[in-house]
Order: C-alpha cells, then structure tokens, then sequence
C-alpha cells in the first residue's frame, strides 16, 4: 500500500489524494452500477419463479446479459424533449435523481476500515443526502409540464417527506444505543452484549432490542424508494408511470438505476443500522465484507418479494400508515429506549 | 377484546406474513412456462387457424360459391364472385380472405355446406409486406392441397362429435 502511495504522489504530485480519491470513488460506483444492473435481472428472475414462471431466460445463459442488452437499447433510443417542457430542468432533473443515491455511498462503511470518507457525522449525512433524492422526482414532474408527471411528482414529494420522519425517528433510536452518528462506532457497538459474549452476535444486533424500529425502518425505506406496495408515484395503473411518464431513452435508465441504486442503499444501511454490518452472526466465523454483502442480498431479495406480493397501497392508506402507524410507533418507542437506558437493564454499555 | 386482537394482528402483520409465505411457497413450485420455439402446448383438432380451400379427391374444388362463407363472416374478410364454368358447374372467379381482417372464429367454417373453406392448424405464418396476409384463392388452395392429409384427419376426429 504504501508503495502504492510513494508510486502516486511520483506520478500526479500534490495532486495524488485527489486522483487516489477519484480512484476510490470509480471502485465504488462501478460495481454498485453493475450491480444494479444485475438487480433489475433479478427482479425479473424473482418475480418470475413467484408467478410460476421462470424469468428472461434467453439472452445469454440463463438470460443473464440480459440487463446489458437492456441497457444497450435504452443507451441507444432517443431522448424525446416535450415541446411544452422546460428543457433545462427536464434533463437535470435525472441527474439530480442519482446524485444522491450514489453520493451517499460516500461514508457507507463495507468494513471497519473499508470506508470511503469516515465522518463522525456520517448518520446526519445519510439522511441529509437521501433527502435530496426527492428533488429529482419533483422537478422531473414539474418540469415534463403532463398532468401525469405532475400527479406522480406531487405524490411521491408528500410521500418522501412523511416517511423520512419515521425513518428518523427510528435511526435517532440506533443513534442513541450506539451514542454515535459514525456507521462503523454504530456496527462495532453491536458487536457488544452478552449474546456477543456467548458467541451468538447476531442476537446482539439492534434488530432485536430495537425490533419495532427495524420494522418501521426497513418499511419505511421502502416508501422511501418508491418501491411496491408504496409505489404510488409511478402507479402504472393509475397515473401511467408518473413522474418519468415523459423521460424516455437514457434520461429515463438514469431514474430506473437511481431507483435501484436507492434500493441497494437502504439494503446497505439496514444491514450497518440493525443487522451488524459486516459482523459475523456466529463467534467462531470471522467477521468480513461477505457478510455485509450477505444481509444485504437478503434484504434485497425482501424488497422483491414484498413486489411480488403486495398490491399498491390507495394514497390515503399510505398516508395514515405513515403519520398515524409509524410516527406514534416510532415516539412510544423512543420513550422506551429512552427509559431503558437509563433503567438498570440497560444492555448498551 | 376482537379489536384488540386486530390491533396485534396488524402491528404483528400478520396478513402481510401470510401474503408472503404464499408467494414464498410459489417461489419453489414447478414453473409452467411453455418455452414456445422449441416446446409447444397440444393443438385442438378444431383449432382454428391458417385458412384452406379443399378439393375433393379427383382433384375438383369443392367449393359451389354459395357465399354463405362471405354471408356470415362478421368480419367482411371474405370476398367472393362467381361465374358459370365453362362445363356450366358454378364455381368462383375470385376468393379472397383478408387475414388482417379475419377474427378466426371459424363461422366460415361451420357455414360451408361442402367443407370448401376449413381452418387448418398453422398459426406459425407471417407476412413481410402490406398485403402479404391478403390470402387470394390460388394460395387458399395450395393450402388444401399442401395440409390436406392432416384437414381429412381433423374432420374425421371432430366428426364423431357432430
């Protein structure tokens, strides 16, 4: 490694922690797009063999390039500009869609030493970035000038900000049995306990002691992503597709890989939140980057099963599980936590 | 106490849970899909696809241009005109059917009093240009000629049931 350094700063000077930043950045980005583009195949695959049948089967073994040719044609259509559109927010609308489901990847610890930037601050720049993914769906819907898009737009904005509350009030719970907002201090934490101690850490976790929380959280990310059954902003048998109704060509394979990349995102952060990260569940495996990876699969393998079963909530239904479901949950169970750490059961020491 | 309990029931999603251990269950069933090239589900005997003239064994058309064919079709797919033969037999000049316009519900079919005009059980046949599927009577007939050995066999088996 650090011939590696002494190499670089002989090449690019003063300019090394730049380019070897940058060089971070792309061994981030680049399998994270890969993998995106293998989530979509198994989406299809997954909700295939739910449906009773088997899925792309035929572009490649096992249709397995079939993403890529997916990506090849969306690459090679036209981008269609409504006329009545406006034209500049049209196009930066998109990008200001994936900015931040890739920009948060920026602190997402994969081990404790596997981490791009870590900042003591990391869970406040979680949830300062995801918020930002909004912007994207609104002006995409503002800006196609459709009643569609508009629709969908003005849906998925009311439905983000009501579930960013209950997804904060439950990370404010980890954050208080980890007393940190640094992922990698919040995974390391749940490596302690008694559990921990008998060798079975993945009892130690904060999915157990903060269960309901887990729930409201892995629930609300998919809200957040605008996933089924929450997928109200796109709502095909409602609205058409809603806010990306009028995107077609790559301005729209830009909102379809942000929405994957979102939902890889919250599969990565519930696994550092409540399932440990990249902690082994048993004492005598050891710890590494395979088990993150493992527990986000899984969680991702949730997202789709939960496509594969659930029919789209009605907007009011979404609505009332937010504000009057999640958000009491969510402050009874603050008070809680709150009691039991100051109880003399309190396990988070 | 019962809206207790349905309290518990939703707090716990318990109908969620249930949802999904029916998807979960189908996740591992046996999948039914019919890879269509290469494997294909059982034809009918009365499928009715890819239209034919029939000619009778000595090589005579057996159609008599009664037009109940061109009568009945509620899609106007059939055209037909008809002029004495020269023997003084009335036979067609002309015998179109419009794939493009037929809907294939096989009325045709049942209005033909001498089993002139029968669906076959092609479906696998395409057309490259506009007008490729105007169907004229000269390639009605190299139908029935071409299939006529499967059409005997498909009127022989429906006939029992007639």
């Amino acid at each position: 490694m650090d011939a590696l350094m002494n190499f670089g700063t002989g090449i690019f000077g003063g300019a090394w922690p730049a380019v070897w930043t940058l060089i971070k950045i792309v061994l981030i980005v680049a399998p994270m797009m890969l993998g995106v583009a293998y989530l979509t195949y198994f989406e299809r695959k997954v909700i295939g063999y739910m449906q009773v049948r088997i899925g792309p089967n035929r572009v490649g073994p096992w249709g397995l390039i079939q993403p890529i040719a997916d990506g090849l044609k969306l690459l090679l259509k036209e981008i269609i500009v409504p006329s009545g559109s406006n034209k500049g927010i049209f196009l930066i609308a998109p990008m200001l869609a994936i900015a931040p489901a890739l920009a948060a990847w920026a602190v997402v610890p994969f081990t404790d030493s596997l981490v791009l930037a870590n900042i003591d601050a990391s869970l406040l720049y979680i949830m300062a970035i995801t918020s930002m993914g909004v912007y994207g769906i609104i002006l995409s819907g503002w800006a196609s000038n459709s009643k569609y898009a508009f629709l969908g737009a003005m849906r998925s904005a009311a439905q983000m900000v009501s579930y960013e509350i209950s997804m904060g009030f439950s990370l404010i719970c980890v954050l208080m049995v980890s007393n940190s907002l640094n992922l990698v201090e919040i995974v390391n934490v749940q490596d302690h306990g008694r559990f921990a101690e008998w060798g079975m850490s993945f009892l130690s976790w904060n999915w157990l002691p903060l269960f309901p929380m887990f729930l409201v959280y892995l629930i609300s990310g998919v809200a957040e992503t605008n996933r089924a059954p929450f997928d109200v902003a796109e709502g095909e048998s409602e609205i058409v597709a809603g806010f990306h109704v009028e995107y077609s060509g790559m301005a729209f394979a830009v909102f379809f890989l942000a929405e994957y990349a979102n939902m890889i995102l919250v599969s990565a952060l519930t696994s550092i939140m409540f399932l440990g990260g990249w902690l082994s569940p048993v004492g005598f495996l050891p710890d590494g980057i395979l088990w993150l990876f493992a527990k986000m699969s899984a969680i991702l393998f949730l997202f789709l099963w939960f496509r594969a079963t659930f029919p789209r909530y009605r907007y009011d239904q979404l609505m009332r599980l937010g504000w009057k479901v999640f958000v009491p949950i969510c402050l009874i169970w603050l008070v809680v936590v709150g009691v039991w750490m100051m109880s003399p059961l309190n396990i988070w020491k | 106490m019962g809206s207790m309990k349905e309290v518990f029931n939703s707090l716990f999603l318990k109908e969620l849970l249930k949802g999904m251990s029916v998807t979960g269950k189908y996740f591992f069933a046996r999948k039914i899909t019919v890879q269509y090239p290469e494997e294909k589900t059982p034809q009918s005997f009365r499928f009715r696809g890819l239209h034919a003239l029939r000619r009778y064994p000595n090589g005579e058309e057996r159609c008599i241009a009664c037009k109940l064919c061109e009568a009945i079709c509620p899609a106007l797919a059939i055209t037909i005109e008809a002029e004495p033969r020269d023997d003084g037999s009335r036979r067609t000049t002309r015998y179109d059917i419009d794939l493009t316009k037929c809907i294939f519900c096989g009325f045709c079919e049942e209005a033909c009093p001498v089993d002139a005009v029968v669906e076959t059980r092609i479906f696998e046949y395409h057309g490259e240009k506009r007008g490729d599927l105007y169907y004229t009577k000269q390639m009605l007939l190299a139908n029935g000629d071409r299939y006529e050995d499967q059409i005997a066999k498909d009127r022989e088996l429906d006939a029992s049931y007639r």
